[in-house]
Formats: C-alpha cells, structure tokens, sequence
C-alpha cells in the first residue's frame, strides 16, 4: 500500500548544522578563476554581518537578496559544484542521528520529504544521500544557461512552506493530519502548524517556547 | 503519651488490621509529595503494611549459596565455560521504589557473577539493562546501580540500556501456541549464557516476565500489554489470577526453550524508610513524641516548598530495603521460592471486601523515578497498582468507590514522558474507552518516529507508553463504580480521567457514601510501604 502520511523535515539547522551563507561561501570559493574567487569571497566576507541582521530579522528578504550572488554563475556548474559541495560542505555537518530520525520516519510509513528554503540543485545530493523521496526547494531561474539571481516564485520561507506542504499533500493524496513536520527554527511555525504531527528539532529560542506551550515533542539532535 | 492500657484496647499488637474507634489517633497519609493528617470515621477498616523481614546477615554469602545450589540448573560455575558469550541482563531502575541505598543488590550479584566469570577465562561479557520499553537509564543511574569499580569496566561498549527499537537488535524466536510474537535482544539471544539479574519488589517482578518483557520489543509485548488480556487478569501480583502473567509464561518458556538462562532472583524486605523519616513506616498508635514532632515538621516543611523541590527532598532519601532472600536457577522453580518470601512479606489477610477504599498516592511509581508523578501515573498507581495488590480478589467491592489522596496536578515530565502529555491532552478528551484507545491510536504512538527518536536516544518512555498505563488501570475502571480524588487542586484532570473530585478527604467520604449508602464500610490500605492484602 502506498504511504498515506509523509514527514516534512526542514533541512538548515534541522538536519544539517549549517545554513544557505555556508552553501554559498562553497560556490564563492569555487568561482574558477583567482580574481573570481577573490571577488565573491570578498564581497561575500563584507556581507556576512548585513547577512546575519537580515536573517534575524527575516527569513524571506534575506533569501531573496542572497540569492541575487548567484548570478552569472552558470547552470552546469552549479550542478557539478553542488556534488562536491556536498560531500566538502552539507555531508560533514550533517547531524550523526538525521539519519535514523528519517529511516524511523520511513519505517512508521511516511514518505519522506524535505522542505528548505535553499536552491534545489544544492539539496538533491544530500537529499539522494538522506533517501528522501521528495525534495521541495526553491529554484534559481535561469536565462541562457546563466543564473539570473532570481528564484522562481513562490519562495519556498516561512508561510510559503506550510502551502508548498499542502499542495504536496493534495497531489500525492497524503492525510495532512497524519503528516509529520519536522524543524528547527520559529519561521517554520506555518509548516510545523499545518501538519498534525510536529516537532521542534533543535529549537531556537521562539521555537522553543512554542512547542512547549502547544505541547510538541522536542528533539535534541546530535 | 496513652497510656498502654488504652492503646491495647485500640487494636491487637500482632495484627496489621487496625478498626478506627473513637480515641485512634488521625492517619498520617501520602499526598503526593506532601503528607495529610486525617481523622477517619469511626468502623474505617486500617491496613498496614507488615514490618520489615530479617535480612540475610551477608547478602554476598547468600547469593554466593544460591548460585551454587540453584533451583533446576547445574550451578553457575559448571555452566561458565572459556570463551562463552555471556550476557548479564538487569533489572531496571522501576523497582525498588525509591531506589536502594547503595550497594545496590544488583551490584552485589555482579561483583559475584563477574569475579566468577573472570575466574572461569569468561571475557566476552556484556551487562544489559532490561528496561523493555522504558526509558533509558541515564549515565549516573547506571552508575549508582552497579558502582563505580564495575561502570568503569563496562561502560558504555559493553553496558547498556536494551533498545526495543533497533532494526538490528532484535532476534524474532518461534511463536508461543497462542501466536504470539517472541523479541529478543540480539546480544542476549546470541549469546551462550545469560544471566539475570533481578530484584523483586513486588510479586508481579522477575519470573517470565523478566526476559519474556524486559529485553523484548512493541511487536512481541503488544501479545499482553492490551486491555483485553488487562481485563482477564484479576490481580497482577497473584500469577494465578493473571492472564498477563500466563501470556509472559507461554513466552518466557518458548526463550527458555532456545536460550540458557540462569536467573538470580533476589526479594527484599518492607524497609523503606530509615533514619530520621523511619517513623512513616509506623503505626500511628505507637508514634512517640518525637515522631509526631518530626512528622508535623516535615508535612508543615513540605508543604511550604515548591513542588519541585519537594520532590527533590523525598527522591534524594534511598530505602535502606535488606535482602531477605536470594534464589538462582532456571525460571520457574526459582521464582516459585520468591513469590513466596514476597507474600510472606507483603501479604496481610483481610475478612471481606469494602464499599469504599482509600489510596494514598505517593510521590513515587515505578515510572517517574527523578521525574514527575503526572495524570496518567497517578491513575495508574490507583487502579492499577495499588487496585492490584491483592491475591485475585479485590478489597473493594464490585461497583465500589475508590478515594484517591493525591493533588492531581497537570504536570508532565516532557523529558521523561513525551507521548503521554499527546494522550492527555488529545486523546483523553475523545474518549476513555481503552479498546478505542488501542484500536485507533496505539500503532500511530508506537511508532511516531518522534517518539521513538526520543526512546532512543534521550531518556522517553516509548510512544506506546501511556497506552500501557491506560491499560493498567482497565480492571480496576471496570470494577469500581466511582473515583473520587481527593485533594485535586483543579477540575480538569479529574474530568478528563472520568473521576469526581473534592477539596478533602472528609467530603470524599461523605460523597462516596452518598453513593454507596450511609453503612459502607470503608478500607483504608495504608501504603507506604507495601502491602497486599489477602481477601477472605
């Protein structure tokens, strides 16, 4: 019988301990030529506090200006990067129990999917590594074979997860009330409410205090 | 100070059965982690626990005797050959309650075990804790169980809490005739020896259920953790009674059929409490001055500190408990002799059942040890343990009332007992109806991987958890007509539970005899410590 029910993991800080800055720090130190490499890793080195505020304050505006460095970069390269990305970069720090948190989701009967607001051709090495069966990721546009700096809308943040969740559970005739979600960080809270199981996994502060008060399990990943 | 004239007339010296007259001093009683002190109506019926058995004077000699005459085995050194596989697997940290003062009686029967082994050239040793489906046994507890000298040995390559959800751990052995499913531990059933480590505290401890539960897993004990075999069962602790202990029978005996098994069985005495707090083990007629002043001072004490740190007070005090008896060998004839030390401790013969009972609930079960005594495990305590201590018949009567003592604070251990606080709050408020409860959302619990992540790798009870405990109170639910607890400091707890509720224990009587007319007789089982009662 075909699953009925899937489990939602956000991959940033939930499966993985970096975030999309440490993925794109790879790809500008990966330009090719030494004066690329210098140009981006410069200009990326000044960014990181304007990158840090932002995030803090919001999740959609900074993925939408961070994508904009990926411009120019061309598609082919940006597939062959990610292989090595992930075994230099998302393989490493992956947390040692991800693994058996998502092999026990699948063996409950869950297809397993991930969820995250960093471009698709970055996450389809881990997400083969991970045995998901589904990626839901944002997706750079590309013009020519070039990277415009522009994700396809709708970005995949915040609310956008919870009906980017919705609209997969609709398709693949999935019970969204038995479904699992699973994350680490208080943006997430329209996917975690959405689905009928969620857990905080790793949980910021905000997130925290949430899944106390609505009595969600909480994970401590190693 | 009474003089001795007038306490002679108040009740019979040797018997634990004491009627509340007019002049019986008022009852010092468990309220969670506090104390009440009540005065019962005249006729009320006081059961206390019998005083503490001698233990054996050196409990290393007595075990030392016992594995070398074992019950129906050759004695352990002619089974420990060199280069055998041998497993030690132990008891957890549900029993005793509280925990021991140290040595631990498991530490004493390792340090036995283990000098024997390293004298008979046995080096491939393993200590497997058997904590079934409970909650992993954390770094410290390990250590305080076995001592230091022994933990620094073994852990943690080679001593570990069983893990009932490892997809490689388990063995499957051949099904019971009843079809029912055998799991075993993979270390334990690859290995060329066991033995186990066991400490009984109550009767319903060691036997089959040792192995055929404790180093199991969902698929196999899911056979006789259901309301269904609940309901057959009229009393956990008498194995004749107990369509639980026949179940754990049929397994345990198919795992004697392909493993070699070598238990040590140890029962221990009803000393639970020592030092300055020994008193509570007391009849209330022979507490001294003394006693009372302690008393009124810990109740006045407890009952000023927060919850918190009440508890920290009443968990860090071990029972001085002594062993009373150790038996070694193959499963049945060995704990055939220990079920009989324990009645012998434990068992108080009663004339008849009572309209109402009344439980105090402590601040302890064997499943909130350094944790929280939330909703569902003070439900369980009262209809399912305390309901149980008996030999097949119950002390109260069919369609009864039973009074529980206890605050009945919405509290939960998120740590300890993360799918019981979603059975609480989501599950209890659509119904109390065990085979619903089994049937719709059992499976879903049992293997969220949440849940299971949690039993894994931190210190949860497994999902499926709170339904056992559901389960456990399934007779007692059937057999009474009303729980009033009394004392419960708010309404929702007792009305998702389907319990009435008052402010003390004077309006519970008054409200259970509403029920049960104006001439119940009325049971008080004054436990702490332990007692069962033998119903005539």
């Amino acid at each position: 019988m075909p699953p009925q029910k899937a489990a939602f993991f956000d991959v940033d800080g939930t499966l993985v301990k970096t975030n999309v800055v440490h993925v794109y720090a790879y790809y500008a130190m990966n330009r090719g030529s030494v004066l690329g490499i210098a140009g981006r890793t410069l200009s990326t080195a000044v960014s990181v506090p304007l990158f840090g505020v932002m995030d803090a304050l919001d999740r959609k505006t900074f993925n939408e200006f961070f994508y904009r460095y990926y411009a120019g970069l061309s598609e082919d390269r940006l597939v062959t990067i990610a292989e090595d990305m992930f075994e230099d970069v998302l393989q490493p720090a992956l947390f040692e129990q991800s693994q058996d948190l998502i092999d026990q989701a699948r063996r409950s009967g869950c297809k397993v999917v991930l969820v995250t607001g960093a471009l698709d051709f970055t996450m389809r090495p881990l997400a083969r590594h991970l045995g998901a069966d589904d990626l839901i990721a944002n997706k750079m546009q590309f013009v020519g074979g070039k990277a415009t700096g522009k994700v396809i809308p709708p970005i995949i943040e915040g609310a956008n997860k919870a009906n980017a969740i919705r609209a997969y559970c609709v398709k693949e005739n999935l019970a969204l009330d038995k479904c699992h979600g699973y994350s680490d960080s208080a943006s997430d809270y329209a996917m975690l409410a959405v689905v009928g199981r969620p857990t905080a996994v790793n949980p910021d502060l905000r997130l925290r205090s949430i899944a106390r008060a609505y009595n969600w399990p909480i994970l401590d990943l190693k | 100070m009474r003089p001795l004239k007038t306490l002679q007339k108040l009740y019979d010296e040797e018997s634990q059965v004491v009627i509340t007259e007019k002049g019986s001093p008022p009852r010092a009683l468990f309220y969670g982690e506090g104390f009440l002190q009540e005065d019962l109506p005249v006729g009320t019926r006081v059961i206390f626990p019998r005083p503490p058995m001698a233990g054996v004077p050196n409990v290393k000699a007595a075990i030392r005797w016992a594995i070398n005459h074992p019950e129906g085995m050759e004695p352990l050194h002619a089974l420990l050959k060199p280069g055998m596989r041998l497993t030690c697997v132990i008891d957890d940290i549900s029993v005793p309650l509280p925990p021991m003062v140290t040595p631990d009686v498991r530490q004493s029967i390792l340090e036995v075990v283990l000098e024997l082994a390293a004298d008979s050239g046995v080096d491939d040793i393993h200590l497997v804790i058997a904590n079934a489906l409970h909650r992993r046994m954390t770094e410290g507890e390990m250590r305080r169980m076995v001592g230091q000298k022994i933990f620094d040995e073994f852990y943690p390559d080679r001593y570990y809490n069983h893990d009932a959800e490892d997809p490689d751990g388990i063995v499957a052995l051949e099904r019971t005739s009843h079809g029912e499913e055998v799991s075993v531990n993979r270390r334990v059933a690859e290995s060329d020896l066991i033995v186990y480590v066991n400490v009984n505290f109550v009767p319903m401890n060691g036997g089959h259920k040792s192995m055929g539960t404790g180093v199991s897993n969902y698929a196999s004990l899911r056979h006789h953790h259901n309301p269904k075999t609940i309901r057959e069962s009229d009393s956990y602790m008498e194995p004749k009674a107990s369509a639980l202990y026949r179940s754990n029978e049929r397994i345990g005996r198919n795992i004697d059929k392909h493993l070699k098994v070598f238990h040590i069985e140890t029962s221990l005495n009803n000393r639970m409490f020592g030092g300055p707090v020994d008193f509570l083990a007391k009849k209330e007629e022979d507490y001294t001055e003394g006693d009372r002043l302690k008393f009124q001072a810990m109740r006045y004490a407890l009952s000023k500190m927060p919850r918190a740190a009440a508890r920290k007070v009443l968990s860090a005090v071990p029972a001085p408990y002594e062993v009373t008896g150790v038996y070694a060998g193959a499963t049945e004839p060995a704990h055939q002799k220990t079920l009989e030390t324990s009645w012998k401790q434990y068992v108080v013969p009663v004339e008849g059942q009572s309209d109402i009972v009344i439980f105090p609930i402590p601040f302890i079960s064997p499943y909130s040890v350094n944790s929280i005594l939330n909703p569902l495990l003070v439900q369980v305590m009262g209809l399912g343990y305390f309901y149980n201590l008996n030999r097949g018949v119950p002390l109260v009567k069919k369609g009864g009332v039973l009074i529980l003592l206890h605050p009945a604070y919405d509290e939960f251990d998120p740590e300890h007992h993360p799918s019981y606080i979603e059975f609480f709050n989501r599950l209890l408020p659509e119904t109390r109806d065990s085979m619903k409860l089994e049937h719709k959302y059992e499976k879903e619990f049992a293997e969220n991987p949440s849940y299971v992540h949690l039993y894994r790798k931190g210190n949860a009870y497994h999902g499926v958890h709170p339904f056992y405990m559901w389960y456990w109170g399934e007779n007692g639910r059937q057999h009474v007509g009303k729980v009033i607890v009394a004392g419960a400091e708010n309404n929702h707890v007792p009305a998702l539970m389907g319990w009435d509720r008052t402010d003390t224990l004077t309006e519970a009587i008054e409200e259970a005899r509403g029920f049960m007319g104006r001439s119940a007789t009325i049971s008080l089982l004054r436990i702490a410590p332990t007692v069962m009662v033998d119903v005539k």
